[in-house]
């Protein structure tokens, strides 16, 4: 037996959260066990995951093969850095999510918590074999695993018909998409029949088949991601699924396709051509306006939160796309730079993505509601909460010196740098992409200060909300290391990205550097330093002097202790809490500015309606113009196929009789 | 049948193209009658021609192990089976006259088609096979598709299920006359079998019933999914 190596302990952690799940299973009614042991145990196990991870990214790549799976047909099972990277990603993110999750069931409540502690670890353990599978049956097996015990955790509340249809819409599209990633490794194995992606890698079909399999493979993982048009699954199964869950698809599921993309176009593919990259630019920058538009007119805090993350995948698309276009012709150190932004985003999306999606749990139990418009003042109730809120809003909106700014800053840098490509009508067209991600930037921004201007500040809009009580000592945990895990990765930019260097180097640059290193850790210049810098820390200190002068000045102007009272009222004396700016009203401009996105019914009262009602629906356009289509033409098929179910039994008899007539008189 | 007409054919042989054409007469017989009693002694008679042409194929050929089929047939589809037929449409008290869905004209017809076709199928395996039967292939296959047309044709659960069995019995004749039988424990297990289904028939009849107050199975269309 060889030397253990960290790809064999981190299967030994995928083992241990496999079998943390089945105890769960068989200590069901003991609820202190599952939720104050299990969960904990889990979180540990994920930290140890992603400290393995960290370690494996450094070293060379490192093999396995599984003793289970089919007889001739073994588990390969493969470490290099890119599956390390997404590891690190998956298990720093779920040592969070599981220490949360340990305070947020409740007795009594859905389903029986050793369900959900099966159901929970046998999901992280298939996102963690996905990335460590090494051919395409290990994958497909991995995929699937991953893809029913979210269905079955986004259907945890089964009772409501809503969220049924929620669940069943999101595992339909999944399979859609795995049809998609299938037909996309049959391509790739070509008629040699080997299914490992060893011999995927020494295939090379000519650049049609390859031109084939990367369009699967981008169909299939963008069914999983949100990719436009396959988005429609996503936000109605985030609203569904209970909030640690829906942390944990949108900022650590979501982001398997994200590696699967990575993983086919950069590693099993010999070929890559420009035109790929352009299309990917294309469909991820539409994605991320179109979700980011969408999240600005939510009023309901997980769906805002949901369409969020679309826009964050189009974003990282929209990185992956501009390594495809450096990679094709060949300019490996811009590519460097645009792959690493698009690494940097995914970590950073994990991070603040499920921290605001444990923030909105915690708000919804701790008030019963989600609705933007019933919600208000809580910074007073639930102080730990809504600061956390704060540090994720700040990283999601892109504003320095948090995380999301980084990666948002360097994948605008990648795109400043398309006009050196020996391309015309390239580097004419893509600065306009720089210029949407500009606008989609600045629409995340809106949509996150509406999050937290109407959630946590000004006054309650429900009498009962002052009853809120802030978070459990549990949860507050979960909630700090993800949010100090946004501070740092905003602050150190310079370290995290000689952490992915093994990465790129690995994908696109093969050994070529960016200009970032340990000796000047505080100035990020991802080319040169005359052409674009940032420096993160320069930037907190200015920011803490600034708050701490304002403070002192404040003090020194007035010194007297503050005091309470009720603001002028502009001489209309009736003024409650439901009198303030609302979600609908805040977001009414966007609404009007991007009204062709929409497909909108609004009712608006009578001004002699005694009983006024205002009603105002957003709907996704794309459900009426391919879903129901679609899903008519389907219906339409099948309704000629039950054509033939007469239920008569003479009718089906004929059947039999005629085949065999024909197969008789066939055969003579 | 043309060939056999030009070719001397011995004695045991005359015997059972007699038989092979009372079994084919009998399906007809069957496919047009409207009475169950009358189906159920007819089927009886079934029987005993593929018996009685089994046992002269044993005799002729020296095959021993026929005539333990020709005994199983014996017990099983001369006495065995129309005795419970008896008795369960007596307890059923279903003694009416069959409705078909086809009017017997037309399935007579039909069957007449049938005849043909089959007799064109089995020429090449006549050919083929080399045993002294050989020339009643068609007739069994006719027997069989005759029988299957019978299972379409009627509307009531009792006539469908001694289309069923007269089938096998076609069946049966086919393997005999195709090649000296099948092996003892495929027969010994088809007959098991035949045994079981009526039993688990014979009680999905009262089950019917008692649902639908009726044997006619075109009150089962109602529980198909809308």
């Amino acid at each position: 037996m060889r030397e253990w190596q960290e790809i064999h302990w981190i299967l030994l952690l995928v083992l241990g959260w496999i079998g943390l799940g089945v105890t769960g299973l068989f200590a069901a009614r003991w609820f202190t066990f599952v939720t104050r042991v299990l969960f904990p145990l889990g979180a540990a196990n994920g930290l140890l995951l992603a400290l393995l991870a960290l370690t494996g990214m450094m070293t060379g790549p490192q093999e396995a093969i599984l003793p289970f799976g089919l007889p001739d047909l073994p588990f390969h099972v493969r470490l290099d850095a890119l599956s390390a990277f997404f590891l690190l990603i998956l298990g720093a993110a779920t040592a969070g999510v599981s220490i949360y999750a340990s305070g947020y069931f409740r007795r009594e409540q859905g389903a029986s918590p050793g369900l959900h502690c099966l159901l929970y670890h046998v999901f992280l353990a298939g996102m963690a074999f996905v990335m460590l599978a090494n051919d395409a049956y290990a994958f497909m097996v991995a995929w699937e695993t991953m893809a029913l015990a979210s269905y079955f955790l986004v259907i945890s509340e089964h009772r409501h018909a809503e969220i049924r249809r929620a669940g069943y819409l999101f595992l339909l599209i999944a399979h859609v998409g795995s049809v998609g990633i299938l037909l996309s490794f049959g391509v790739m194995a070509g008629s040699t029949g080997d299914y490992t992606f060893d011999a995927m890698r020494a295939f090379d079909g000519g650049t049609f088949w390859a031109t084939a399999a990367f369009l699967l493979a981008l169909f299939g993982f963008g069914a999983k991601a949100g990719l436009l048009p396959l988005h429609a699954g996503l936000p109605g199964a985030d609203v569904a699924a209970p909030s640690p869950v829906a942390a944990l698809m949108s900022g650590v599921m979501v982001k398997t396709a994200i590696y699967g993309t990575l993983r086919i176009s950069f590693d099993l593919l010999g070929t890559r051509l420009w035109w790929w990259g352009v299309l990917v630019i294309a469909l991820g920058l539409i994605t991320a306006l179109f979700g980011v538009i969408f999240a600005a007119v939510q009023s309901d805090m997980k769906r805002l939160l949901a369409y969020s993350s679309i826009e964050n995948i189009g974003l990282i698309y929209a990185g992956i796309g501009l390594t495809l276009v450096f990679h094709a012709f060949a300019m490996s150190n811009f590519a460097a730079l645009a792959l690493t932004a698009t690494l940097y985003h995914c970590i950073n999306h994990a991070f603040f993505k499920t921290l605001l999606f444990l923030c909105t749990g915690s708000v919804l139990h701790a008030t019963g509601e989600r609705n933007l418009g019933k919600l208000g003042g809580l910074i007073r109730h639930m102080p730990w909460v809504s600061w956390l809120a704060l540090i994720g809003i700040l990283g999601a909106a892109g504003l320095p010196p948090l995380n999301g700014f980084v990666s948002e800053w360097l994948l605008l840098q990648g795109f400043l740098f398309t006009p050196g490509l020996p391309h015309g009508y390239l580097n004419m067209l893509l600065p306009i992409a720089a210029a949407t991600i500009a606008l989609t930037a600045a629409l995340a921004g809106y949509t996150m200060v509406k999050f937290f201007g109407v959630t946590f500040l000004g006054q309650p809009r429900e009498e009962r909300l002052s009853q809120a009580r802030d978070v459990s000592r549990l949860k507050r945990i979960g909630l700090l290391w993800l949010a100090s895990g946004c501070v740092l990765l905003g602050l150190l930019p310079n370290i995290v990205i000689s952490l992915l260097e093994p990465v790129t180097s690995l994908l696109v640059s093969q050994g070529r550097q960016l200009n970032a290193g340990m000796e000047n850790w505080w100035l990020l210049a991802p080319i040169s330093e005359d052409r674009a810098s940032y420096s993160p820390a320069i930037f907190f200190g200015g920011i803490l002097l600034l708050i701490g002068a304002a403070y002192l000045c404040i003090k020194h102007a007035f010194p007297a202790a503050t005091t309470r009272g009720p603001a002028w009222d502009c001489g209309f004396p009736m003024q409650d809490g439901r009198m303030q700016d609302t979600a609908e009203g805040f977001s009414q401009p966007i609404r009007r500015i991007f009204s062709p996105f929409f497909r909108r019914t609004c009712e608006l009262p009578s001004p002699f309606d005694r009983q006024p009602h205002y009603r105002n629906i957003v709907e996704d356009p794309f459900w009426y113009w391919l879903y129901l289509p679609i899903a008519r033409l389907v219906d339409l098929v099948s309704r000629f196929v039950a054509f033939l179910q007469h239920g008569r039994i003479a009718v089906y008899l004929m059947y039999s009789f005629i085949t065999l007539l024909t197969l008789l008189v066939l055969t003579r | 049948m043309t060939e056999t007409a030009i070719l001397p054919i011995p004695l045991s042989g005359q015997l059972i193209n007699l038989c092979a054409a009372l079994m084919l007469l009998l399906g007809f017989a069957m496919l047009a009658q409207r009475r169950i009693l009358t189906l159920i002694n007819l089927f009886m008679l079934q029987g005993g021609a593929l018996f009685a042409s089994t046992v002269i194929a044993a005799h002729s050929t020296g095959q021993h192990h026929l005539y333990w089929s020709a005994a199983i047939t014996l017990l099983l589809k001369v006495i065995g089976l129309p005795w419970i037929l008896h008795r369960l449409i007596r307890r059923l008290s279903v003694k009416w006259d069959v409705e078909t869905l086809l009017n017997i004209p037309t399935t007579m017809l039909i069957g007449i088609v049938l005849v043909v076709i089959s007799f064109n199928v089995a020429q090449p395996i006549s050919q083929l096979s080399g045993t002294i039967m050989r020339a009643t292939i068609g007739i069994a296959l006719a027997c069989t598709l005759l029988s299957f047309l019978m299972m379409i044709t009627r509307s009531k659960a009792v006539p469908q299920v001694i289309a069923f069995l007269a089938m096998e019995n076609s069946l049966f004749f086919a393997a005999t006359s195709a090649t000296y039988g099948m092996p003892m424990v495929v027969e010994l297990g088809i007959a098991l079998d035949v045994l079981v289904g009526m039993v688990i028939l014979g009680v999905f009849f009262f089950q019917i019933r008692e649902q639908f107050d009726s044997l006619d199975i075109r009150q089962m269309e109602k529980i198909k999914e809308e």
